[in-house]
């Protein structure tokens, strides 16, 4: 167990309920223990950011919420339901009803580093295919939503477009709306700004922050310090598998008694 | 020679051999079709069975594809053939009858054009599951599509996109393979050929009808191959 205690700021933390909670979270590859059971509860509203070294586990952490990556050990709990497992071959965690993770799975959406756009659906496409697909939505309604969605990052006029067509920070963008058009209780980013080009990844953060804005519950694996320090309202910092600071971004970028954090944002 | 020429020989009249080389080359687009098919569903099988299979089953997928690419195809047809009409012959003496019967060359022909190319088939589906984008695969996952929805909506279509180009030169070896069902009777295209020079004494105007048949045929599935890669490969850079 991680021996930090959670600073959930104080006003969310009393009135909101809890969107994703971590239950003891373990994660091995081979031998080596990547997450050494980490325990924690995001609330409603709540914008998290995910700092650490690399190695430190934090991507990990982001996939085990989503069972993109099995876990070892520990509960994953979504919007008060926790995913059913059982252990598999391989001796981790594998679900016990697809069902119940798939339905889960859709009020969980995820922003991966690399878009993970479908490249043989264009723009729209890939914003409809969700709602329309997995949530059986009616077409019309799903079209005229994807739009707006897709109006909102500010990329509408490339609908018709393939994602091969368009330039990282739009990808991500049009990623960002395939997420929103699911309507997710949580949305999930796996440093979305890292594959970008510099002059790129602006445009980028611009609609992460008005996500911020709207009171979206977010947790975001990064490395965009500017980000975590005015945007979120909650920075964890990874060490090595375990939580190593947990708090407002004031307290923890102010006056962290971690001497490995002060030695990370020193670069 | 009988002084008769290639455009007598060829017309659709009561004494031409026009319809009779048509039917015979439906015949072998038919049969070369059906092994085409088969073949395409037991190298899904194939690859899934090497790609994801526990040990027994992809042990099973690797003899399956050492052997029947380790097999002149010709050799597979009579193996079908008269393996089947042993099969055949085996059933109707159990029941009371007597003699030989003899297994349909169509079936015998397709099935071991199918056997033959769903190795073909393995391999060519396999190296294209291998060039999916797994981000692609991890993104329908997350969005909660079941594993009949991400195989229908994304896989599919993905792998359709690399499979194309293998496939299109599958079919074109199946395609001349199914020459080779001549062996069991069946009246395609080249036994069609064969029977016209022997009955006219004028074989070199029946082979080159075949042979123009033939191409025929190979132009007109190069065009439907290439409007299908076209059509999967929507997306794709370059490709618009």
């Amino acid at each position: 167990m991680s021996a930090s205690v959670s600073a959930i700021p104080m006003d969310i933390a009393e009135t909101s309920a809890p969107a994703v909670q971590i239950g003891d979270l373990h994660k091995n590859f081979g031998g080596l223990e990547v997450l050494k059971g980490l325990t924690f509860d995001v609330v409603e509203g709540q914008v998290v950011s995910i700092l650490g070294s690399s190695g430190s586990g934090k991507s990990t952490l982001l996939r085990c919420i989503n069972f993109l990556e099995a876990p070892s050990s520990g509960t994953i709990t979504i919007g008060g339901e926790t995913v059913r497992t059982k252990v598999g071959k391989t001796g981790d965690l594998v679900p016990a009803d697809i069902g119940q993770l798939n339905r889960l799975r859709t009020s969980v959406g995820m922003v991966f580093q690399n878009f993970n756009l479908w490249s043989h659906k264009t723009v729209l496409e890939n914003v409809m295919e969700g709602p329309v697909f997995v949530q059986g939505r009616p077409e019309a309604e799903c079209r005229e939503e994807a739009g707006e969605f897709l109006a909102k990052v500010g990329i509408y006029d490339k609908c018709d477009a393939y994602p091969a067509h368009l330039s990282g920070g739009q990808q991500q963008r049009a990623a960002i709306a395939r997420v929103l058009a699911m309507h997710p209780a949580v949305m999930l980013f796996d440093e979305p700004t890292s594959a970008l080009d510099p002059e790129l990844v602006g445009e980028v953060l611009k609609v992460m922050r008005a996500l911020a804005d709207e009171g979206r519950t977010m947790l975001v694996v990064t490395h965009e310090m500017g980000f975590a320090r005015e945007v979120s309202n909650r920075v964890i910092f990874l060490e090595k598998g375990t939580i190593e600071e947990d708090g407002s971004p004031e307290d923890v970028f102010g006056a962290s008694k971690s001497e490995r954090f002060r030695k990370f944002i020193a670069g | 020679m009988t002084g008769a020429s290639f455009f007598d020989l060829m017309n659709f009249g009561p004494n031409g051999w026009g319809w009779a080389l048509i039917t015979a080359a439906g015949v072998t687009v038919m049969v070369a079709l059906a092994g085409f098919s088969l073949g395409a569903v037991i190298g899904t099988f194939g690859a899934w069975a090497k790609i994801s299979g526990r040990g027994p089953i992809r042990v099973a997928a690797e003899v399956y594809t050492t052997v029947l690419r380790g097999i002149p195809d010709l050799l597979v047809i009579f193996l079908f053939y008269f393996g089947g009409s042993l099969a055949l012959t085996a059933v109707y003496k159990f029941f009371g009858g007597e003699g030989f019967v003899s297994f349909p060359g169509f079936t015998a022909g397709a099935l071991a054009i199918g056997f033959t190319s769903g190795a073909q088939h393995t391999e060519v589906f396999r190296g294209a599951y291998g060039a999916i984008s797994q981000g692609e695969i991890e993104a329908a996952k997350a969005t909660g599509m079941s594993r009949m929805l991400l195989f229908r909506r994304i896989i599919m279509p993905l792998l359709l996109r690399y499979a194309l180009p293998g496939l299109g030169n599958v079919w074109q070896v199946v395609l001349k393979e199914s020459a080779l069902v001549s062996v069991t009777g069946l009246v395609e295209l080249v036994r069609q050929a064969q029977l016209g020079a022997g009955s006219t004494r004028e074989p070199f105007s029946f082979f080159l009808a075949a042979a123009i048949l033939f191409l025929v045929i190979t132009f007109v599935s190069n065009r439907v191959f290439r409007f299908s890669e076209a059509y999967f490969s929507r997306g794709v850079r370059g490709t618009r």
